[in-house]
């Protein structure tokens, strides 16, 4: 129970296992909403706030349900979630509600958020479990900002556009213009751009993996190398 | 109590199921119950912030939303009808149009001058794709603002249309969808006034206290 692996949780929540680029999970919410980087910032934190609590909320369940019936329990309890988080940014936060009312039910059909309670947090204790959420859910905001950026720059040649009327005021320094008059590229604008982009950052992602996984090979060998022999003296 | 131990009897999964659906929705009645007037105000300030751009004379407060006037409309709802009164004059009108767009419904407010031009027409809310069709919002683009001053002979009946269907506004690239439909819902609202002028502006003189 104590051995838990926070660092590695941190890890696949952000890079390794990451929603988007790791399980290739949620990409029907990814595609829809990543055509601004301030869209896919909404989107991401939303999903983070439901995913670190349904996360908590399984684990902390998790001695009382039974694995036959584990599934509707986890739809149900997604559901009734999603449905609070509504309520409350309509009723609190009305001006971000107006933003991203329309993404905010979508939360609901994202498979990650029901993977994340069914292949980790139905089997952890409830720490492990709310961090995993809480990295999932940053690592799945990160894959959003990082797509709805490349939309956006290529797209329409700005950055953030709208980013004042998610986060207040004091962020419009966020909004930037790189060609005024921009006629816009249409398709990265259509779901079919997002596939596009996607797959560029994939492949992105492949070619890091593969240095990443070149280098650590050379500095492993060397300790074990020497180690043996002070080991022995 | 033995089955209570047993996970894998019927009566306990029934239980464990009945239960969770009884605990979720006994949190969303109270989550609910907590929010809704909450939500009705915003959704007042919405509405009666949309009204005060399209009718520029309103008085402050929400004098505003209160006593609109009811006309059945031609589908199946009354329209509400939310006026601006000085004296025994009515300076404008104002009521939501409905229209269909790419994606959902599109509502709209228009503000009307008695001589039936055009104060302003604001969109309320949308579900247009964003980034393309969602160009009828001020924040987006002024694009809904060419409404401003047109009436139903300004532009001809005929080029009531965007430009793409030889009318006189503009369309946007990548959505053609969403403007045409906006620019028949804004015909038909001025139609419909066109059909209820004298009971629109009739001043209600039984209500004395809309000049205070």
């Amino acid at each position: 129970m104590n051995d838990i692996d926070y660092r590695g949780i941190i890890q696949d929540g952000l890079w390794r296992n990451n929603i988007v680029f790791g399980q290739m999970l949620a990409l029907c919410p990814l595609l829809a909403v990543t055509t601004t980087a301030t869209n896919g910032l909404g989107m991401g934190l939303a999903s983070m706030v439901v995913l670190l609590a349904s996360n908590m909320l399984v684990s902390s369940c998790r001695g009382v349900i039974s694995p036959e019936v584990r599934i509707p329990i986890f739809v149900l309890l997604i559901a009734a979630l999603v449905t609070l988080v509504d309520l409350a940014m309509n009723a609190w936060l009305h001006e971000l509600h107006k933003v991203l009312g329309l993404f905010i039910p979508l939360i609901v059909t994202n498979c990650a958020i029901l993977g994340r309670a069914e292949s980790f947090a139905s089997r952890q204790p409830v720490l492990a479990s709310t961090l995993d959420g809480l990295m999932m859910g940053l690592g799945f905001t990160l894959a959003l900002v990082l797509l709805g950026a490349c939309r956006e720059i290529l797209g329409s040649a700005t950055l953030f556009a709208g980013a004042s009327l998610l986060l207040g005021d004091q962020f419009s320094f966020l909004e930037i213009t790189f060609i005024e008059n921009y006629k816009g590229v249409l398709l990265l604008m259509l779901p079919p751009g997002g596939f596009l982009v996607l797959g560029f950052l994939l492949a992105g992602k492949q070619l890091l993996d593969q240095r990443q996984r070149k280098l650590p090979a050379k500095t492993v060998e060397l300790p074990a190398a020497i180690q043996p022999q002070p080991a022995s003296q | 109590m033995a089955w209570l131990q047993d996970r894998s009897t019927v009566h306990y999964q029934t239980l464990l199921v009945g239960g969770f659906a009884l605990l979720a929705s006994a949190v969303i009645t109270i989550g609910d119950r907590l929010t809704r007037a909450a939500i009705a105000e915003r959704q007042a300030e919405d509405r009666l912030s949309s009204l005060r751009q399209v009718l520029p004379s309103a008085p402050p407060g929400n004098a505003l939303l209160q006593n609109p006037l009811r006309i059945g409309g031609d589908q199946e709802q009354d329209v509400l009808v939310y006026r601006v009164q000085q004296d025994e004059q009515i300076e404008s009108v104002a009521y939501q149009v409905i229209t269909s767009g790419y994606s959902g419904d599109i509502v709209m407010v228009l503000g009307i001058a008695p001589d039936g031009k055009l104060l302003g027409v604001r969109v309320v809310s949308h579900s247009e794709t964003p980034g393309l069709g969602d160009k009828l919002e001020l924040a987006k683009s002024d694009w809904i603002l060419s409404f401003n001053g047109r009436s139903l002979s300004d532009p001809q009946p005929s080029r009531w249309a965007v430009k793409k269907d030889g009318g006189d506004f503009d369309q946007w690239t990548g959505a053609t969808i969403t403007p045409r439909a906006v620019v028949k819902a804004v015909k038909q609202g001025l139609e419909f006034f066109a059909a209820h002028q004298g009971e629109l502006l009739a001043a209600s003189s039984s209500d004395p206290g809309d000049s205070q």
